[in-house]
């Protein structure tokens, strides 16, 4: 195998043979590229999915109040319901299995914020402090909203780091007051997000500090509670469980869906990796196809090879080459031709991934670029593909090869 | 040195059998210049052809150099071509992509011998049938009798003890096909035997002894041109 003399033989013959051997290797190279390209595809979508939800904790409900949509007790379709305090309570006491529970008190419109000179608008949260995992905030300085401020309805805020941004420049902002509409908080801590940057944008206040101040009485717009490691199955029992709370404590119908709507993230992620899953069962039959293509490309050329030489072999034969020689002529330039270019069409194909290019080229078609993050190529499973055609390849190339070692001298010598 | 007995050949063509050889009974001695003559169709290829190993027959025995030539695997075949039986063909049948010092050394590189020895070997072969200085040429830059000698050179160059030729002088023009004779002669000289299989009288009256073959059957092992 590793005979110099027979490997001088065949860079002679690839070199003699440029077009031929070109078409091989293009064709080799090419199903790589395409291949590596496929798989950064889908890792990059594989990343965006992920992306989407660990901005939020994926094992979620949002529950959110709406109005009824059927009768129930005498009482006709169309009445209002509220959430308060009491609900708020009633879902941290009596439901077993949730983790963190929050409730939201929207502050209606943006509020003018003022530092010293400085002032801009933002929106205002006020939340209860398990609120900083449902959101997943990230806090870079100081504390969240705790139980003390909840009790004492203090006046203390949490600011995004885009506000931090606007209000303080590059002051320090912990133990500073800022004004919300002629009312002044204590900065107590600075959070980040890794969502979308309009997530740093927030001020957030205890809840029963908005409540009061902004004549709520004791109102909550969305709860919202987290399920832990809940299976699909716990999860749904738990949303079935608040929902008929909900419906005894609001006198409502436990078949009206719609008086309370309640959202599942973990039912929409899992029904996201289900397309996901799809997509990548996709990807993977294309890869397959890729590659089969790759194959039959390489036994195809080998065939036409082995036809056009068919007089070469009956010469080479009739001054004494043996069947094994011959077999070894023809495999040996197969995968050579298959090892080298494989291997440039993985480099490109890696190239061509990680210098951007792709996802530029996606973004130029108008992909939607959040749902491709960190378009990459997992080294070895570029290798192992390559490898895998590069193995095919050749073995496409054995049986024309065989075929043409074991043809007759005299039936190869044969005058066309 | 050849030893033919009864051998007998057909070709399947469709559902029918062509019986081409029908018992061919001959001898050919060490440094014998012979040549085997017969109308196309007699069979004169394919007898040569199982001389050269190059093709199998159906029945009888074939002796090459005291050696019986039946039923061998094909890396015997190869080795016994390799060593005992130079070749050349009507067409010249060299590889068009290598020049013609390479072409040359090819048989010696089936007997691993080194690139630069072989390389060196063959141009002294090249250099007998006066074509050294064609070493780098490839077979499209040289005529047909510059070819045939190539392909002589190379028949040569691993030291066989038989010569078989088919048709030798079948694509060239009557001086050249002299040329080609005279080397012909000269190898014998040399001590190989020499078959050659032609239809053009001047050739066959150029060697020792002429077969005649006639569908199937010799007709005459020691023939006579009429002059």
């Amino acid at each position: 195998m590793f005979d110099i003399d027979k490997w001088q033989e065949i860079f002679h013959t690839i070199d003699k043979n440029r077009l031929r051997s070109f078409i091989t290797a293009f064709n080799v190279a090419w199903g790589i590229f395409i291949l590596i390209i496929l798989m950064g595809f889908g890792r990059g979508f594989q990343n965006g999915v992920h992306h989407q939800f660990d901005d939020d904790a994926a094992n979620s409900l949002f529950i959110n109040t709406g109005t009824t949509t059927l009768p129930h007790r005498g009482i006709q379709p169309g009445k209002q319901i509220n959430f308060d305090n009491e609900d708020y309570n009633m879902i941290r006491e009596k439901v077993e299995g949730v983790e963190y529970l929050t409730g939201r008190y929207y502050v209606s419109g943006e509020f003018t914020v003022r530092y010293q000179d400085n002032y801009s608008s933002f929106s205002i949260r006020s939340v209860h402090p398990d609120h900083l995992h449902l959101e997943k905030s990230i806090m870079i300085e100081g504390r969240y909203i705790n139980d003390k401020d909840l009790m004492e309805k203090r006046k203390v805020a949490i600011l995004g780091t885009k506000v931090v941004k606007v209000l303080f420049g590059n002051k320090h902002p912990i133990g500073e007051y800022i004004t919300i509409n002629g009312i002044k908080y204590k900065v107590v801590g600075i959070y980040d997000d890794l969502g979308q940057e309009d997530e740093t944008k927030i001020i957030y206040i205890p809840i029963s500090t908005a409540q009061l101040a902004y004549g709520g009485g004791n109102r909550i717009h969305r709860l919202m509670l987290t399920m832990g490691d809940a299976t699909l199955e716990q999860s749904l029992e738990i949303q079935d469980k608040v929902h008929a709370m909900l419906a005894a404590k609001h006198v409502f119908s436990v078949e009206d869906k719609r008086a309370v709507r309640i959202f599942n993230i973990w039912e929409e992620y899992i029904r996201w990796m289900g397309i996901f899953d799809g997509i990548r069962l996709v990807l993977a039959a294309v890869g397959i196809f890729t590659l089969i293509a790759g194959v039959v490309g390489v036994s195809n050329i080998m065939l036409i090879v082995v036809k056009e030489r068919t007089r070469e072999i009956g010469v080479r034969k009739a001054i004494g080459a043996t069947p094994h020689s011959v077999i070894g002529l023809f495999l040996m330039e197969a995968l050579l031709i298959t090892i080298v270019s494989g291997y440039i069409g993985m480099i490109c194909g890696m190239m061509f991934i990680e210098s951007g290019l792709l996802s530029n080229l996606m973004l130029s078609f108008g992909f939607p670029m959040d749902f491709f993050i960190d378009l990459s190529v997992n080294f070895t499973n570029a290798v192992v593909a390559t490898f895998i055609l590069v193995f095919a390849g050749t073995l496409a190339g054995y049986f024309p090869a065989r075929k043409a070692s074991r043809i007759k001298p005299v039936e190869a010598l044969k005058d066309e | 040195m050849i030893n033919l007995k009864q051998i007998q050949k057909s070709y399947p063509v469709g559902n029918q059998s062509l019986h081409v050889l029908k018992g061919i009974d001959m001898e050919v001695g060490k440094g014998e210049l012979v040549s085997i003559m017969g109308s196309s169709g007699s069979g004169k290829s394919t007898l040569l052809n199982i001389i050269g190993i190059l093709d199998g027959y159906d029945s009888g025995d074939y002796h090459l150099a005291g050696t019986l030539i039946k039923n061998l695997s094909e890396k015997r075949a190869a080795h016994y071509r390799n060593k005992f039986l130079g070749f050349v063909f009507q067409s010249f049948n060299l590889l068009n992509f290598k020049n013609a010092m390479e072409n040359v050394a090819l048989p010696l590189y089936y007997q691993k011998v080194s690139r630069k020895k072989r390389n060196s070997i063959a141009l002294e072969y090249l250099d007998r049938v006066g074509l050294k200085e064609w070493a780098e040429h490839l077979p499209s830059e040289l005529s047909g009798g510059q070819k045939q000698r190539i392909a002589i050179a190379r028949a040569l160059i691993s030291d066989p003890k038989v010569i078989l030729a088919d048709e030798p002088t079948g694509a060239l023009d009557s001086s050249t096909s002299k040329e080609v004779m005279e080397i012909f002669k000269e190898v014998n000289k040399l001590g190989k035997t020499v078959i050659i299989v032609t239809h053009e009288h001047d050739i066959a009256e150029g060697t020792d002894r002429i077969i005649m073959l006639k569908d199937g059957i010799i007709l005459d092992r020691n023939f006579q041109l009429a002059s």
